[in-house]
């Protein structure tokens, strides 16, 4: 029984071939990194989950997603309702122009939430299970933009957890940080595990070794190898694993 | 040899932006330097015509009479001089024509010698007149006494709400009429342009596709390319007419045909400024919101126009300063009444429209030129403000956005 399961993927941009038939499964509760050099698809397809690509013109989609045993590319289905379950956090810290509450609050209240102490208590959760809360509880009236990046990028979380969602997507969510912040927020993928299922996209090798539980490597759209993060490190299959593994090219 | 040639014309170069900045900064200043020195003058002079005086009798209170009070009376509208401080008698107005009615041609004399002892005499006898007259027939026998007029000030020009800058025996120049006319025209104006601005922005950017993005966008910009000559005759041939048969009015040139062609001739501005923001929104903004199951409306509503805020009210505060400083479109359809406006439905006359309709007929020097010229200061005035509201927002923009 999995989570997330992809059939059959193939992902056209005009005539450009993204991804060439992806088939990946995920279960619940279980980190899987993607990785592979730049342009290989591992964000194309990280964003194929929250149907993302959809925004961008031209963009051509074939193969099944199914999550929760549901194709999320079927007829009927809601966007919004999808992506209220498949939370996303983006690789630079995006919070809205708002204060560090509203932003935790926004997805809720897009949702319909209007009452008052449920949109408190799921804020205070959500920034307590983003290691936020310790740090902001005395300003939550203040600008987001006055946090540091790294404190930026963990508000994305919360604001991504604020609507409880099933899966979080991390798009190399700590590429713009510093080592402390990465470390956090490391760390906080880790406990994220319980309640989550995690699929986080990453350049950094030392990050998907010490965070996520099974491994897909990409090259130039094509999936060359998916296992546990233990065997993709020390005893890869394909050459062109161990090749970028060992930092023989990407 | 080649690097002192090159070095040379880089000095020559430099020289020439250096220059060419200097001229246009020099220019610039000379031009605000003539509009305030021009129109300086003005202040502190009596607003009687040239060479020419109010009298009174001696036994008369009244020692001096603002301008307004003097053209009221003047008109017949003022009666009695308890309405300006006097005692209660009626006034009698003695203007120098009138001279006939109380002597004859020979008691005057054939070479009018006998003038200024007559003038002297009416004066006296007439307890309520007051007397419009040459200065030159009031010599030290004169029985009358000189009745001052309030000399002109800012605050009754500013506050003044009687604008006949050639008003005889005195001049009245209350701007009132004209700042709200211009006020009153351009708010509404913007009242009509902002959300059809907005909307307009909202759609081109977020809402329409390519194609349509790329025919609307240009068509709007030529819009701000025609001539506003060509708006007002629009106005004058469609909308007033409309608007006159619509609300049943006597005439359609009212305060409300400016507006909408003011709004029209703005909308360039607020659409292309509002989009320009609206587009600036970052990506990741949008998409952060998507991704939070927001539907694209209030993606719309909830981040994208909070975060372009901004520049929407930059995009707005320039629609008014155009309308502000509008002038050809609004005097072709405005009515030019410079009066109190009241409502929508009436002529009004905007400070652009009175410049440009007055000046030709303003005698250089005189106290109607000098008062176009302090018009000119206050619409300056108000344009430059507006211009650092501007830059004021679009900083505290920058500020948010780093």
């Amino acid at each position: 029984m999995y989570k997330i399961e992809s059939k059959n993927i193939n992902l056209f941009y005009g005539d450009h071939h993204a991804l060439k038939n992806i088939n990946l499964q995920m279960k619940a509760n279980t980190v899987t990194a993607l990785i592979g050099p730049s342009g290989c698809g591992k964000s194309t397809y990280l964003r194929l989950l929250n149907r993302m690509n959809d925004l961008i013109e031209n963009v051509r989609i074939e193969g099944t997603v199914m999550i929760d045993n549901k194709d999320i590319y079927a007829r009927g289905i809601k966007i919004d309702e999808l992506r209220k379950k498949v939370g996303m956090v983006f690789q630079k810290p995006n919070p809205f122009p708002k204060t560090i509450f509203e932003n935790v609050a926004y997805g809720l209240r897009v949702n319909g939430i209007s009452n008052k102490s449920y949109i408190e208590e799921r804020v205070t959760r959500s920034l307590q299970n983003a290691a936020l809360w310790e740090e902001v509880k005395d300003k939550l009236k203040k600008s987001a933009f006055e946090l540091s990046g790294g404190q930026q990028q963990r508000l994305c979380i919360a604001r991504a957890l604020a609507i409880e969602p099933s899966i979080v997507l991390m798009d190399e969510p700590a590429s713009a940080l510093d080592p402390i912040s990465t470390a956090k927020i490391e760390e906080l993928i880790y406990e994220l595990k319980d309640k989550y299922t995690i699929v986080i996209v990453t350049h950094n090798m030392q990050q998907a070794a010490r965070v996520s539980d099974r491994t897909a490597f990409f090259y130039i759209g094509e999936l060359i190898e998916f296992n546990d993060t233990k065997e993709i490190f020390t005893n890869p299959q394909n050459q062109r694993t161990q090749n970028y593994i060992t930092g023989r090219f990407g | 040899m080649k690097k002192i040639i090159s070095y040379i014309i880089n000095r020559i170069i430099t020289a020439l932006l250096y220059i060419s900045g200097s001229i246009t900064s020099i220019i610039v200043i000379l031009i605000v330097i003539f509009l305030f020195s021009e129109g300086a003058g003005m202040f502190g002079q009596e607003p009687t015509e040239k060479g020419f005086i109010l009298a009174v009798n001696k036994t008369n209170k009244v020692s001096h009479l603002s301008a307004e009070q003097t053209k009221l009376i003047f008109d017949g509208e003022i009666t009695n001089w308890q309405k300006v401080g006097g005692k209660n008698d009626s006034i009698i107005l003695f203007r120098m024509d009138n001279i006939t009615d109380y002597f004859t041609e020979e008691q005057i004399g054939e070479n009018f010698e006998h003038l200024p002892a007559c003038i002297s005499k009416v004066v006296d006898s007439i307890p309520g007149i007051i007397a419009f007259v040459g200065k030159t027939y009031t010599d030290k026998n004169f029985a009358g006494k000189e009745l001052k007029v309030d000399k002109l000030t800012v605050r009754d020009f500013l506050f003044g709400q009687l604008w006949f800058p050639t008003a005889h025996p005195v001049a009245v120049f209350g701007a009132l009429p004209l700042l709200l006319g211009t006020f009153w025209v351009s708010i509404f104006a913007i009242l009509f342009a902002l959300p059809l601005g907005l909307a307009t922005a909202i759609y081109i950017a977020e809402v329409a596709n390519p194609v349509v993005r790329n025919i609307l966008k240009p068509v709007i910009e030529l819009l701000a390319g025609i001539p506003s000559v060509v708006y007002g005759f629009f106005g004058l041939v469609v909308v007033v007419p409309f608007i006159q048969s619509v609300f049943n009015l006597p005439v359609g040139e009212t305060a409300f045909a400016g507006s909408i062609i003011l709004g029209i001739m703005a909308l360039p501005t607020i659409i292309t400024i509002s989009e320009d923001a609206i587009r600036t929104t970052p990506r990741s903004m949008k998409e952060a919101s998507l991704a939070l199951g927001a539907n694209h409306w209030q993606t719309i509503f909830r981040v994208i126009l909070p975060y372009s805020s901004s520049g929407i009210t930059a995009g707005a505060i320039l629609g008014i300063g155009r309308a502000i400083g509008e002038t050809m479109a609004v005097l072709m359809v405005t009515g030019n009444a410079a009066v109190m406006p009241h409502t929508l439905l009436e002529p009004v006359r905007t400070i652009p429209a009175t410049i440009a309709a007055e000046l030709g007929e303003a005698p250089q020097g005189g106290l109607h030129y000098e008062s176009l010229f302090i018009l000119g200061c206050v619409l300056f005035l108000i344009t430059m403000l507006v211009n650092l509201a501007v830059e004021f927002i679009s900083r505290r923009n920058k500020r948010v956005a780093s």
